[in-house]
């Protein structure tokens, strides 16, 4: 019983954590860039203003867009309640691995991309283009890299690689396990809509990924679809920092280690979100057509994590 | 069962004579559809008790019809493969009930009708088949009755080609499957496939060998192995669309069926090379696949490429599982073989409800290129909410089958660990890559084929007067979606009744036939544990919380249409949508290297100045290198020895006279020695 309310409310900490680390991340942003910054909480502040506004659907659009919001929120929250944030192993362990973790984003951008073609707008063709050529080139280093923590680990099961990390810490400094983290790093600057891939606040419709896909939204459906990507930032940050780094991730259920823990995983996605801010400040957004580079880059890296991980089990 | 198998017997023969006989008109119609659907209901119910039950059945027909020589015998994988056929052709039947009607007037309903109960009578019969004899009679029956359905449009001269193409690949199987069958049965085919076992164990491994390599080839003619694809699709975007579903959902499967028999069951397994090549031929098939599908624009030759793609995902099981069987290791080699054969029953589903769906989106606005169509899901709601299931099954998102066996592919590739030999290990990974990465753009294929057919604003006249699909072809492509969402939320009953299939089969040892817990699917030592059951519960009910949680907390529930903002444009018109060469633009580029598109920009200048432009050409083609690089140099070579042998064809009777003279000599010679 107190595993299922312990899934409620890992779901409903990274429903309130999400928007303000997307805050974060554009208030460090902005201070690097000599700015003042609006807030971090400012993401919080946006949320209430479009739940309370009206929503404006294309006449040409179909049921699909009316879905879409709904859709792809749901299988975030999901995705949320079968990563281990900061306990591990929950009830929902054997529900969902880590393939249909994987699987289950698949699904939110496949419908996000069926979105954005629906009013027949050319920004959104162009979004839901672009977007899928990057979620299909990211797909196998994403599989390459589970098999790497999963050959390590010896299942895909989330709650048993921390489980496993955690009895083994020796294993972090592993050449399999920090190539590993490379290759998803990169993976979660190009699905998550980051820099050097995708720059989440540009205006300029033609440099967008993401954001045209979404052109057409407004009011809560628009409030969905941010909520919910903000929550695949959280899933991503919390997934990189609890595989590779699963201390502060508690296998016993008192309130003081869930405290230590909620603690614990804050502080990691803090310094994710650092290293990410820095990043895109740093770095300029690549061509659409040197992305697969790119992702081909973490692909070598993923590939060379399960040698590794091969040749010295 | 042998009552239902004499009642699917006749229903087919019935129905067949029945379509002769009553010609054209809905009664030709109904009648031939009535055959096939009774037949097929049968068979399902048919292989249905034979899985249930484990039972097996033989019967030589000696005794039903005046015929010598021919066995049947329905064990575990015969009825596994009677499931399918079952399932599909009711479904096919159905539907061509209502989409023959388009032809009524223009083409033979006789034939279509009769030789669509031939090809399902035939395909029966194959899987029920027990010795080479019966099993090579209905597999030529299969191919000659495919042939003839393919040629139904037979005034296209696409479609001549496309049947010469069908005609010639599956002959060069056949004479492949001929050969094979003779050295396994030692020059007698009518050896039973269980003396076939017997003398397997018995060959030398030079002649296993080789007839491995001539079951791979054989049947993967029929089964659409690349290279020996390039029929499929040109003979499945011809064929009436009922016909095109069951050739890709039931015919290639036949292949499969072919290769798990003799090489499963008859064979028994071999050396880890046979494994390796299937698990090579499968990975290359499979991205190859999906990579021609993405620049496709003809509707049903994006879903014929994506059977071959299909095809590798299933061999890229079958192969892992032979691979594992070489090794000893039992339980993987039983996952890997569990999610090919998974597979191939979901393929059939979401593959035949997909072109079932692009039949009635042909019948609505008589085209099948992309371009020309759009905004369809307001005009044939049905037909677009199927065609979106079977989108989302075909890309593997959860909670639909295709998710759930491709989960099980790949927990067997994830076990590739355990293989004591570091070169033969590292297959497993690429093919984990190479499974990845077909999958991601299996998912990008299809947002663009639902997306441009059916969403946003119609591109052409035809698109804007398409109508629903009538009664009987909805009813035929419901029965399928609900297959999908059914196959998809049971794979807990489906994974043992295919672990007691290939156990029956006798050939692993006793070995685990679970891999499930509960409602979870789970691999072997507790790899990986999922429940897709639990996922498809629990995403929707997320789903409509949400709304019920925003309702409870006052959220703005107003709502008003207004044109699409576009960034601030005034109208939209179909001209500014993206279009379906553009949304697959992004990947062409990026796999330039591999598609070596051609480009012809022709620029018109005005006369007066060029800085002016009056008109720009740009043509851009893919020619899949198969036909150029492969069989154009076989067909060279076929010509020239023609040409050869032609010289000897002189037209003089002493000539012949004397090469026949020479023959018998010669003959009489060998005979001696």
């Amino acid at each position: 019983m107190t595993g299922y309310l312990l899934e409620i409310g890992q779901a409903l900490l990274a429903l309130l954590l999400a928007p303000g680390l997307t805050g974060f991340i554009r208030w460090i942003k902005a201070r690097l860039q000599g700015r003042r910054g609006a807030p971090p909480w400012q993401p919080y502040y946006d949320l209430r203003k479009l739940f309370g506004k009206e929503v404006i659907v294309s006449k040409h659009a179909s049921w699909i867009f009316h879905f879409v919001p709904y859709g792809v929120f749901a299988a975030t929250v999901a995705v949320t309640m079968l990563i281990p944030l900061i306990a591990a192993p929950l009830p929902f362990d054997a529900v969902g691995d880590l393939l249909a973790v994987v699987y289950l984003m698949l699904l939110a951008t496949f419908f996000q991309a069926l979105g954005g073609l629906d009013t027949g707008t050319a920004f959104g063709g162009m979004g839901a283009s672009r977007e899928m050529t990057i979620a299909a080139i990211a797909e196998p280093t994403i599989a390459l890299a589970i098999f790497g923590l999963a050959v390590g680990a010896g299942s895909t099961n989330l709650g048993r690689i921390v489980a496993g990390t955690l009895a083994n810490p020796g294993a972090v400094i592993n050449p399999g396990h920090l190539l590993g983290f490379a290759a998803l790093f990169i993976v979660m600057l190009a699905e998550t809509g980051r820099m050097p891939v995708d720059n989440p606040s540009t205006h300029l419709e033609l440099t967008m990924i993401h954001e045209a896909m979404i052109l057409e939204y407004s009011g809560r459906y628009l409030a969905l679809i941010e909520w919910a990507a903000a929550l695949k930032l959280m899933i991503f940050f919390s997934l990189l920092s609890n595989l590779f780094l699963p201390w502060g991730v508690v296998t016993t259920l008192t309130p003081g280690a869930l405290g230590v823990a909620v603690i614990a995983l804050i502080l990691k996605v803090t310094v994710l979100a650092l290293a990410v801010s820095v990043l895109e400040t740093r770095l300029a957004k690549l061509r659409l057509f040197r992305v697969p580079e790119l992702l081909g880059v973490s692909f070598v890296l993923a590939l060379l994590s399960v040698t590794s991980s091969y040749l010295l089990r | 069962m042998l009552t239902l198998l004499t009642v699917m017997i006749t229903a087919y023969v019935a129905g067949a004579l029945g379509a002769l006989l009553f010609g054209g008109g809905a009664a030709g119609r109904g009648v031939a559809a009535l055959g096939a659907a009774v037949g097929s209901g049968t068979g399902l119910a048919l292989g249905l008790t034979a899985v249930a039950s484990g039972e097996v059945l033989v019967q030589a027909p000696a005794r039903l019809l005046p015929l010598t020589g021919l066995m049947l015998r329905i064990d575990g994988l015969s009825a596994f493969f009677l499931i399918i056929i079952g399932s599909i052709g009711a479904a096919v039947a159905l539907y061509g009930f209502g989409y023959a009607a388009s032809y009524e007037g223009r083409y033979s309903l006789r034939s279509l009708g009769a030789m669509l109960n031939t090809l399902l009578l035939s395909l029966s019969v194959q899987v029920a088949a027990d010795n080479a004899l019966t099993f090579l009679i209905a597999w030529e029956g299969m191919s000659l009755s495919a042939y003839w359905l393919v040629l139904t449009e037979h005034d296209a001269a696409e479609t001549v080609r496309a049947g010469v193409w069908y005609i010639a690949m599956t002959h060069a199987g056949f004479a492949a499957l001929t050969a094979m069958f003779l050295l396994l049965a030692d020059g007698d085919l009518t050896t039973s496939f269980d003396g076939m076992r017997a003398n397997g164990a018995t060959l030398s491994s030079s002649l296993r060998n080789m007839v491995f390599v001539l079951a791979l080839f054989g049947f993967g003619t029929k089964a659409g192995i690349v290279p020996l694809h390039v029929w499929l699709p040109m003979a499945h975007p011809v064929a009436p669309s009922h016909v095109s579903a069951l050739m890709s959902g039931v015919v290639i499967k036949m292949g499969i069926y072919g290769l798990s028999r003799v090489v499963l069951d008859l064979l028994g397994g071999g050396p880890t090379w046979w494994g390796g090549l299937v698990l090579g031929a499968g990975a290359v098939s499979a991205l190859l696949g999906v990579l021609y599908a993405l620049m496709e624009h003809d509707l049903k030759k994006l879903l014929a490429y994506h059977s071959v793609e299909n095809i590798g995902i299933i061999l890229i099981g079958v192969g892992a599982g032979m691979v594992f069987q070489s090794y000893g290791l039992a339980s993987l080699a039983m996952l890997g073989y569990i999610g090919g054969l998974y597979h191939t029953i979901n393929h059939a589903v979401f593959k035949a409800l997909l072109f079932l769906g692009a039949g009635s989106v042909l019948h609505a606005t008589r085209t099948r290129n992309m371009e020309k169509m759009g905004g369809l899901i307001k005009r044939m709601p049905a037909t677009a909410f199927c065609f979106l299931i079977g989108s989302a099954a075909i890309s593997g998102l959860p909670p639909l089958n295709g998710f759930a066996s491709e989960w099980i592919v790949f927990q067997s590739l994830l076990g590739g660990f355990n293989i004591p030999k570091p070169e033969a290990a590292v297959m497993m990974p690429i093919a984990v890559g190479m499974l990845a990465l077909t999958s991601g753009l299996a998912a990008a294929c299809f947002v663009k084929a639902f997306g441009i057919t059916f969403l946003a604003l119609p591109r052409s006249r035809e698109a804007e007067n398409a109508r629903e699909a009538p009664l009987s072809m909805r009813a035929g492509m419901g029965l399928l979606a609900l297959a999908c969402i059914g196959l998809g939320l049971a794979p807990f009953i489906v994974v043992p009744a295919l672990g007691r299939v290939i156990a029956g089969l006798g050939r692993l040892p006793d070995v685990q036939t679970q891999f499930t817990s509960g409602l979870s699917l789970a691999s072997p030592n507790g790899f990986g544990r999922m429940s897709p059951t639990l996922i498809a519960v629990g995403v929707p009910l997320l789903a409509i919380l949400t709304p019920l949680v925003m309702l409870a907390l006052g959220v703005n529930w107003k709502w008003r249409t207004g044109e699409s903002w576009g960034c601030g444009r005034l109208g939209q018109t179909a001209r500014m949508e993206y279009t379906a060469t553009a949304f697959a633009e992004p990947l062409r580029r990026v796999f330039a290297e591999l598609y070596r598109p051609t480009k012809e920009l022709t620029i018109d200048f005005h006369p007066e100045s060029k800085y002016f432009v009056q008109s720009i050409e740009y043509r851009s083609e893919i020619t899949p290198w198969f036909e150029k690089y492969l069989y154009a140099p076989c067909l060279w070579l076929v010509r020239l020895l023609a040409a050869v042998v032609r010289r000897l064809q002189s037209g003089s009777l002493n000539a012949y006279l004397v090469y026949v003279t020479l023959a018998l000599v010669i003959l009489l010679l060998t005979a001696r020695m």
